[in-house]
């Protein structure tokens, strides 16, 4: 992995600058000359998606800021003003709020290529872990942004998930008063949300640095899961890379477009066009769809502290992975038993995401219970033995020879 | 300083300590208003101040909703049967034992006024629904009888009170 060339400055200017500030030879060598395993699939494109999508929710949410006040009175109605006297108002709330959508598909399916392909396993859990802090930040910057509209959703969207924090033994209370800067979700709530719904994405921007640079340090991963040898493993990340990802990009928005354009609201909830009401609960509260599978586990325990419990760890466990899952073999192409039980785990995570919609009762319940209970065991249970007592299918010996025929493979 | 080989401090680790206890209290102490200032402000807090409600228009079997500090209080003045119910409860099968008589002004056990905030996660439970007459959470399904107890769902204990008394037969001053 010695690289394919590195940067040579040409003209005389570029000479003086690089010898004060090498940013583009920097610029060169992570994202030109970078060498990339060569057998690379689509399901690598996702993380150019990711930096793409942020780009574009920063642009577009810095553009609605300036037409959006943060205030109880005022608020849902600067919302409307944007959707029908803004110009382009309408397109860009529709881009942001499909937009999150689409960020957190995306970050989903980056995760789960993750897992699949085992890029937690070493070197690379400190890559992992930075992603988990950044799905937490996403998270966090989602539910904010959902409570802006101040929509009967987002008023009592807030008010569940702060009340979270109410089940905090001893100053669960004293901490939910802080978080609202009052007595209940109000005026204070909403401004604070918005100062840090502006400001959590530049953190996100900032984690997203390290994670870059992480991968950077300790390098891909690929589908085989073995580390590049030589130089027949790797392709330069300019062209093939770059080409590889814009293409898929290209993809991906006809998908965002279609939602844009065709169906804006399909993602989002009627309740959220009724202005907020403290009087009045919607009959039925649901987050959006990316949380769904993370609400239908605080609702299977029927205990408040517990349920509560159970949903931070669901996205706390993923930060231990790298070391829960003990098969030395990363990729599941190598792993028969695995490879059907990530499967199993991707549908128990969309049924839970199922009844996350579902109403709290009767069926729905016991079967959140059991779901919640089988996402745990994978983790807990199902990883640590998988890796002890599986027995893997034989590596191949470089990246080159797994997708070379045979006989170039051999020549050097 | 830990590798320092001789046994005498030095002025040199008596600067770094003073200056780096210096800066960690400083660090502490500039959080102090960044934390507090998040806290309610004087004019919520103001605004908090008790409320009086006139019982009299509410008939029997109809509940009111009145708002404190922002929290809706239902005020329902119950039924001979409700009160029935609320009374005629084995305690030992409540998950947070409470006798009714607890949860309602001494003789004025017709009126039963509590804070309509799910206990679980914040919601506003309907009046008059659910299994127990009482009040039902429509968001995860939790279930309170007639004297706002908690009685089946995820909620882990009964309807608060708030803080009143009754300054006439007729009225009374919440907070």
């Amino acid at each position: 992995m010695s690289g394919h060339a590195t940067y040579q400055p040409q003209s005389g200017f570029m000479k003086w600058m690089e010898r004060r500030l090498p940013i583009a030879g920097l610029v060169y060598s992570s994202f030109v000359a970078y060498p990339t395993p060569r057998n690379l699939n689509y399901w690598w494109t996702f993380g150019g998606i990711l930096s793409v999508m942020l780009v574009i929710q920063i642009i577009t949410g810095i553009t609605l800021a300036m037409h959006y006040t943060p205030h109880v009175d005022l608020a849902f109605k600067s919302v409307e003003s944007i959707m029908r006297d803004v110009n382009y108002g309408w397109l860009l709330r529709y881009v942001h709020a499909n937009g999150a959508s689409m960020f957190f598909a995306a970050a989903y399916i980056h995760m789960f290529r993750g897992m699949y392909y085992g890029s937690y396993k070493d070197p690379r859990e400190v890559l992992w872990i930075l992603g988990v802090i950044l799905l937490l930040l996403m998270i966090a910057t989602g539910f904010m942004g959902y409570v802006l509209p101040w929509g009967q959703m987002s008023f009592w969207a807030a008010t569940v998930i702060t009340n979270l924090f109410s089940a905090i033994p001893v100053v669960g209370e004293s901490v939910v008063s802080w978080l609202w800067g009052g007595y209940s979700v109000g005026n204070p709530t909403l401004q604070r949300f918005y100062s840090l719904h502006y400001l959590l994405p530049f953190v996100i921007a900032g984690v997203v640095v390290l994670h870059v640079w992480a991968l950077h340090v300790v390098g891909q991963n690929n589908p085989t899961g073995i580390d590049p040898k030589t130089d027949k493993d790797t392709v330069p990340f300019t062209p093939y890379a770059t080409i590889k990802d814009s293409f898929f990009l290209a993809l991906f928005f006809i998908v965002f477009s279609f939602f844009i354009f065709y169906m804006p609201n399909f993602m989002g909830h009627a309740d959220n066009y009724i202005p907020a009401n403290p009087a009045v609960t919607p009959s039925h509260i649901v987050p959006e769809w990316y949380y769904l599978p993370f609400y239908a586990i605080l609702r299977a325990i029927p205990n408040k502290l517990l349920g509560v419990g159970a949903l931070g760890a669901s996205i706390v466990i993923l930060a231990f992975l790298p070391w829960l899952d003990t098969s030395r073999v990363r990729s599941a192409r190598y792993r028969p038993y695995f490879k059907q039980l990530f499967w199993v785990f991707v549908a128990v995570c969309i049924g839970l995401g199922w009844l996350g919609g579902k109403p709290a009762e009767g069926g729905y319940v016991i079967a959140s219970r059991l779901l919640t209970a089988y996402y745990f065991a994978h983790f807990l249970i199902i990883l640590p033995l998988l890796g002890i007592f599986e027995k893997t299918k034989p590596l191949p010996n470089s990246i080159s020879e797994s997708v070379l025929p045979p006989t170039t493979a051999g020549t050097r | 300083m830990t590798t320092a080989s001789s046994a005498e401090p030095t002025r040199r680790d008596f600067l770094y300590i003073a200056t780096g206890a210096v800066g960690a209290i400083g660090a502490a102490s500039v959080l102090v208003p960044l934390i507090a200032q998040m806290n309610p402000d004087a004019s919520t807090i103001a605004a908090g101040a008790p409320i009086d409600v006139d019982l009299a228009p509410i008939a029997e079997g109809q509940a009111i909703k009145v708002f404190w500090r922002g929290k809706p209080i239902y005020i329902n003045h119950r039924t001979k049967k409700e009160i029935d119910e609320a009374r005629n409860v084995d305690l030992a099968t409540l998950p947070d034992p409470q006798p009714d008589s607890a949860r309602v002004k001494e003789g004025h056990a017709n009126f039963q006024v509590l804070i309509g905030i799910c206990t679980h996660l914040g919601c506003i439970p309907l009046a008059h629904q659910g299994d127990f007459d009482g009040y039902f959470c429509p968001c995860h399904g939790s279930q309170y009888d007639t004297s706002g107890r908690i009685r089946r769902g995820p909620a882990p204990a009964n309807l608060p009170l708030p803080p009143y008394e009754f300054v006439s037969d007729t009225k009374i001053r919440i907070g």
